[in-house]
């Protein structure tokens, strides 16, 4: 009768792999990331409410200028590659890095360092070229709203930068003990999420924003 | 995982972990690039071609770049469908289902609220150029 039951799914029989704790908790290597994964995607949630703000305010420009007169899209295209690149260097360091080549490691995340700091250059300049032109944060909703939302991207991919050289140095000092690759996993996770956002960014504000 | 416990490494997998051989994974790397290349490319040529229908550009536009977020979050976070990734997948949809509600219902709330504020539409424009 009872294995009949927990056969059937009426009972958890000690034999019975539930899935929860049956052989303990997983592992730190699994744990660690799984957590940083819930925050990466909190992090999203965040970006959906900036876009939102965006979305609500594009054309509350108080006779300021529109997203038609603002955005340079050869620009834009040559920081998505960059972004893109940078993310797929960051995925090689992995591979690199789980045979612990530290070489090899060091190369493609020098890399992605590199592709993500041209990013980061041709977005402050943009910055620094509307806010020259009177477009700053400061003269419509809209160009506040634009500002927060791609602002807080680049904010995350100085925050990026600064943990790509920490890994590098952690790398390099301490060798690739578990916990450092975990380090490095994570900052994985970070790069890619915020290529995706960036995903988002360059259809929802320059491509649509640039439409005829 | 430890060698007396040969399958709890099924179980789960950290999202963004690499595969197990050398080819496969920089195979599966270089896959999603080409893939989010050629995405990024039609993105871009669909946003300044006259060819295609006016007004159905944005939607294309937006199907392309949630086709772009899938091909990351499968060859470049590792985010697949199999038994050991259910704890990632569950996260993510809960993090779509958070992140759709927010901006869905944000838009459909602020437009309808334009509409149903019974001023005269220019009015409200005025209001909201601010």
């Amino acid at each position: 009768m009872t294995t009949e039951a927990a056969t059937i799914g009426l009972t958890h029989g000690a034999s019975e792999d539930t899935g929860l704790g049956h052989r303990g908790p997983q592992s730190k290597s699994i744990v660690v990331p799984y957590g940083f994964w819930l925050f990466v995607l909190s992090d999203m949630v965040l970006f959906s409410a900036l876009f939102a703000t965006y979305a609500t305010l594009v054309h509350a420009t108080d006779g300021g200028p529109i997203t038609n007169q603002l955005f340079d899209r050869n620009l834009v295209a040559v920081e998505t590659i960059s972004l893109l690149l940078s993310s797929f260097a960051c995925g090689l360091a992995m591979v690199a890095a789980k045979r612990a080549n530290m070489v090899w490691t060091q190369a493609w995340l020098v890399l992605t360092g590199l592709l993500g700091l041209v990013f980061l250059i041709i977005e402050l300049r943009e910055f620094a070229g509307l806010i020259a032109i009177g477009a700053g944060p400061q003269r419509s909703a809209f160009l506040s709203s634009f500002f927060t939302l791609v602002g807080c991207h680049g904010a995350h991919v100085t925050a990026g930068l600064m943990w790509i050289g920490t890994m590098m140095a952690q790398i390099w000092a301490k060798g690739f003990q578990p916990h450092i690759v975990r380090r490095l996993l994570c900052l994985s996770i970070f790069w890619h999420a915020l290529d995706i956002i960036w995903v988002a960014i360059f259809t929802i504000v320059y491509l649509i924003g640039t439409l005829p | 995982m430890t060698e007396h416990e040969p399958d709890s490494g099924r179980m789960n997998v950290a999202p963004g972990q690499p595969h197990d051989s050398l080819l496969s994974e920089t195979g599966a790397y270089v896959i999603g690039l080409v893939l989010a290349l050629v995405l990024t490319g039609v993105s871009f040529w669909v946003a300044s071609t006259s060819v295609l229908w006016g007004p159905g550009v944005a939607v294309g536009l937006v199907v392309l770049a949630i086709a772009q977020m899938g091909v990351h979050l499968v060859f470049f976070l590792h985010i697949t469908s199999g038994p050991d990734n259910t704890n990632n997948v569950l996260a993510l949809a809960f993090g779509v289902l958070i992140v759709f509600l927010v901006m869905v219902g944000t838009i459909w709330i602020m437009a309808h609220m334009n509409a149903n504020m019974g001023m005269a539409p220019e009015l409200m424009n005025l209001q909201m150029q601010h």
